[in-house]
């Protein structure tokens, strides 16, 4: 009886909302991810210096990566909560198979060539280590015993240190956030969370011994870019003076000079918000931010509403580590955070990452579509 | 189990609704958290947008626009028919970009293998490049051949930041003609660099360095332009966004005749000397030669050391200027000059004698002043002690005239004076007075000083330039004749300067000059003429001249000149003229270095370019090409 007053509550009073609603599409959220993608077409055709051939390979990644939001929305949480663990499992296989046999790309150890595909296993951490946390702390409810605790704080971070020994600290730092962000919502009580901002502060000398040289040095550059502007503060500073320059209003589509003329690197990738921030001014800016903020606010509603603490804890975690994705992109372009490799979600150029960032909407999705099949 | 069911179940049913409660406040919690986040990157976006706006706007700008040179082109130096003396080819240099290199070391050692590059060269490069900036092209050879641009084209992709560019490189088409003249380019050296203005230089690689290059540097050079381009973060052109055009150098007319010239060359054949030819209504240089000459074209590019050295070592050094700087006894050249001054001077007429012993002794001193014909020439006036070139007449002379009144009287005919050419680097020569003895010799003036200055020795030394020109203002009566080399300056713009004349004159009488001329007219055409050997059959002009045989080597008291004495300490021969003696154009002095007599050796090198001029006359002046 309950279920079917849901299900009524949730009928949409169109045709196309009934066929979207069949498809377990989120109407609020599928709006504002095909605007995001919409602007990433915009700025990326300035970013790349108008190439089409970036345009279409990046088309194809966006229709490809949406099919598989709308196929990981159609499968019940409860499928996903069953395979949390052996996805989990896998995926440490994998990362193990990449520190031991993973092609260097870039510097940096992060792919696994399947001949025809090359893939990256710290990707899918992003979504199998919030998984498994969510299936774990859903199976073992607060308050947790110290031998609990060590797992949940293991599961978290043997594969955070794993891909950010390969080394791809961006990844690392999702994967960690995401992790966390389960044990936020599962109740994780704030006198442990003092006690580990302590212990994470204190520990900071000892982190930076492990740091990779290259590691160290973006974040040196970071403190003071300054110092080396024809080096390793090259970025920030080039980046910065995109920024700047754009102003109030910007220079106009195709007017970024900064990106044109390559004074900015990684300009269609990591840094394309320099360039955005250019030619559209602290108006697009601010546009950009606020449908970021919308989408962050509509992934909040569905963990809200998400009734099974597995659907809310996953939901929770995802939606808090799109933020830290857009957080910690952004906030490297301006010059507030270390340069770490990560890309703007939604915008850069690149298929990896819009892949994973439309499952993680597609399992968002289906928990909030779900929710009536859902045992209580 | 079933005792612990319902316990469990109840705690489960009360951890649900704290669950609840503790989610929902988590949420709120990474609401606020996200806001504040999202709130901070607005704040940080503010602040780099409207506050930093104009701070990064400049930054920018700087970032994408390079201000850069446009060499101005070299202007043109044409003879006084318009025929090309100095011009330039269009070449190929090879130019690197430090900023772009690597290992520039390497590329160096691989470009070695590739071209033909030395030592030298590469030196060269490490020294402009210090004053190149990082990211500007520094020239590494310049002229490269059609072989070496091929080759390096081909090989242009393992060379990033070396590049070809096409530059204009001067040339001179007569070379060795006109080297002493025209001077040559060649590469900015480090010193001269910190001289020039820096804007003005940027893009060019060579300045005069001697000749009317060196002098005229200024207006051949021209004015650069420059363009403010739109670079990317490699420094290479985008687009140009504006563009101020240079403007070129002035074309040089320079007085010389390059035919002349050529006969200046070929008659001093086998000699080092030097020979000055002017106009003498304009003062116009029309031949200037100092031989041996050399190829300034080499100069133009770096001459390899090897090569300068041999130049420098040469003892015949091609490289001196003997015509602007070498400096000679004017023999009995100065004779006419001292003639003149004892008739203006009244010391005696045109046709009082003296006799002639064949030697000269002062009273009271043993000491004989020898005359060069050893029996003397006998009771001589004015007229055959120049015809014949008596000594003994003019170490009279010199002592009656004393050496205040020659010094005042030679020095308004431009001795011991530069004579103002526009060539730098010229010598003023000597003409002594007791002052400047007392001065530089800290010795008082002897009666001897003034009898051997008679004669044109002793302390006075002349340049053949100041030979010439003393020549053509006595053929000008008086008239002071100011030589010239640029007789025409033309500018981008069509003005055009011509040579400033002086109006200064000697006051003469005439018929002393009269006098003097038909003395110098018998030198060549009396029957004891000491350049009596010139006459050519045919000729419809008479030449005016003296020969000189200046000593190099003092002959000792009751010695004999020794004919087979060292070349180097023979007398150098000395010929000044002037044509046609009715009513003169062209003068003309010459100096044999080491040649013997004047009469014999320098008189017939002068009649040959006299006869040049004369009976082909300059036509079409002004041709422009």
């Amino acid at each position: 009886m309950k279920i079917e007053t849901r299900n009524e509550h949730f009928q949409s009073p169109t045709v196309l909302g009934r066929l979207l609603q069949k498809l377990h599409i989120d109407i609020p959220l599928f709006i504002l991810l095909a605007l995001i993608s919409l602007l990433s077409f915009v700025i990326l055709y300035s970013a790349s210096n108008q190439d089409i051939g970036t345009l279409q390979r990046q088309s194809v990644r966006v229709v490809l990566a949406f099919c598989l939001m709308t196929a990981l929305a159609h499968v019940n949480p409860h499928q996903l909560k069953r395979y949390s663990a052996s996805l989990y499992s896998v995926g440490m296989v994998l990362l193990v198979a990449v520190l031991v046999l993973g092609k260097v790309a870039l510097g940096a150890q992060r792919w696994l060539d399947f001949g025809f595909f090359r893939f990256q296993p710290s990707e899918m951490m992003k979504i199998s280590a919030p998984m498994m946390l969510a299936w774990y702390l859903a199976e073992h409810p607060f308050p947790l015993n110290w031998k609990q605790q060590a797992i949940a704080l293991a599961l978290i971070f043997v594969p955070t240190l794993m891909i950010a020994k390969q080394p791809d600290l961006g990844t690392s730092i999702l994967v960690a956030s995401s992790g966390i962000a389960v044990l936020f919502f599962a109740g994780l009580s704030w006198r442990f969370i003092g006690y580990s901002v302590l212990l994470f502060t204190s520990s900071l000398p000892v982190l930076w011994n492990v740091l990779h040289d290259y590691q160290r040095s973006r974040v040196l550059m970071f403190i003071n870019p300054e110092s080396d502007p024809m080096g390793r503060g090259y970025h920030i500073i080039q980046s910065k003076i995109a920024i700047g320059s754009g102003g109030l209003s910007g220079k106009g589509w195709l007017g970024s000079t900064q990106a044109k003329l390559d004074y900015l690197p990684e300009s269609s990738t990591d840094f394309i918000f320099a360039v955005f921030a250019e030619e559209f001014g602290l108006a697009g800016c601010l546009g950009l931010l606020i449908l970021y903020f919308l989408v962050i606010c509509r992934c909040l509603v569905i963990t809200l509403e998400a009734k099974d603490p597995y659907s809310r804890l996953l939901a929770g975690s995802l939606t808090f580590a799109f933020f830290v994705y857009v957080f910690v992109n952004i906030g490297m372009v301006i010059g507030i955070l270390p340069v770490v490799g990560v890309p703007l979600p939604l915008i850069s150029y690149g298929g990896t990452s819009m892949v994973t960032l439309m499952a993680t909407f597609g399992i968002l999705m289906s928990i909030h579509t779900h929710k009536k099949f859902l045992p209580h | 189990m079933s005792r612990g069911r319902p316990v469990s179940s109840s705690r489960k049913v009360r951890d649900r609704f704290l669950e609840n409660k503790i989610f929902f406040n988590r949420v709120l919690v990474i609401f606020i958290f996200v806001s504040v986040l999202m709130l901070g990157l607005c704040a940080r976006l503010i602040y780099l947008q409207v506050v930093g706006h104009e701070h990064y706007a400049v930054l920018a700008k700087n970032n994408r626009i390079k201000i850069s040179t446009i060499p101005p082109t070299r202007g043109i130096i044409y003879d006084r028919k318009g025929r090309v003396l100095a011009q330039n080819l269009p070449s190929y240099s090879l130019e690197i970009v430090p900023e772009q290199i690597e290992n520039l070391d390497d590329t160096l050692e691989r470009l070695k293998d590739l071209l033909d590059l030395t030592e030298d060269t590469i030196e060269e490069f490490h020294k402009q490049r210090k004053h190149h900036k990082r990211f500007d092209s520094t020239p590494l050879l310049l002229s490269l051949t059609e072989e070496e641009v091929a080759k390096f084209a081909a090989a242009r992709p393992f060379f990033p930041g070396v590049d070809i560019h096409a530059i204009l490189v001067r040339y001179y088409p007569y070379g060795i003609l006109t080297s002493h003249v025209v001077g040559y380019v060649g590469r900015i050296n480090e010193k001269e660099l910190k001289d020039l203005p820096e804007q003005e230089y940027s893009g060019t690689f060579y300045m005069g360095k001697v000749g009317i290059e060196e002098t005229y540097e200024e207006q051949l050079h021209g004015k650069a332009g420059y363009t403010e381009i739109e670079t990317n973060a490699q420094g290479r052109s985008i687009n140009i966004l504006s563009k101020v055009e240079p403007t070129a150098g002035a074309d040089l007319y320079l007085s010389i005749d390059i035919d002349l010239q050529k006969t200046a060359y070929d008659v001093l054949e086998g000699v080092n000397g030097a020979l000055v030819a002017i106009e003498i209504k304009t003062g116009d240089v029309l031949a200037f030669m100092s031989h041996p000459s050399f190829d300034p074209n080499p100069f133009v590019n770096g001459i390899s050391y090897k090569a300068y050295r041999t130049l420098q070592d040469s003892p015949d050094r091609p490289m001196f200027n003997r015509a602007l700087r070498g400096l000679y006894p004017p023999g009995s050249t100065v004779k006419p000059f001292v003639g003149l001054a004892g008739l203006e001077y009244n010391i005696m007429s045109f046709h009082q004698k003296t006799y002639c012993p064949g030697y000269f002794q002062l009273p009271g001193f043993a000491h004989r002043f020898r005359d060069w014909a050893k029996w003397g020439h006998g009771s001589v006036d004015l007229n055959q002690a120049i015809t014949e070139s008596c000594d003994v007449y003019f170490y009279n002379l010199a002592l009656e005239l004393g050496i205040d009144r020659m010094h005042d009287f030679l020095q308004q005919f431009g001795f011991g004076e530069k004579t103002g050419l526009d060539l730098l680097g010229e010598k003023a020569g000597l003409m002594p007075s007791q002052q400047w003895k007392r001065k530089n010799k800290k010795a008082g003036w002897a009666a001897g000083d003034s009898i051997i200055t008679g004669i044109g020795q002793g302390f006075m030394q002349v340049t053949p330039l100041q030979l010439a020109r003393a020549t053509a203002t006595l053929a000008n009566y008086g008239k002071v004749v100011t030589p010239h080399l640029v007789s025409k300056l033309v500018r981008t713009d069509h003005t055009v300067t011509e040579a400033a004349k002086t109006n200064s004159v000697i006051p003469l009488k005439t018929k002393n000059v009269d006098d003097v001329i038909s003395a110098m007219v018998n030198v060549v055409y009396g029957e004891h003429g000491t350049a009596k050997n010139i006459i050519q059959e045919g000729l419809t002009y008479r030449i005016a001249g003296k020969t000189g045989t200046a000593q190099v080597y003092t002959v000792k008291q009751n010695e004999q000149y020794d004919k087979e004495i060292n070349v180097k300490f023979r007398d150098h021969a000395l010929f000044i003229s002037f044509a046609p003696a009715d009513n003169p154009q062209i003068a003309v002095a010459v100096v044999v270095e080491n040649g013997g007599h004047g009469g014999t050796i320098a008189a017939p090198l002068a009649a040959k370019v006299i006869d040049q001029y004369l009976t082909q006359p300059i036509q079409d002046e002004n041709r422009n090409p």
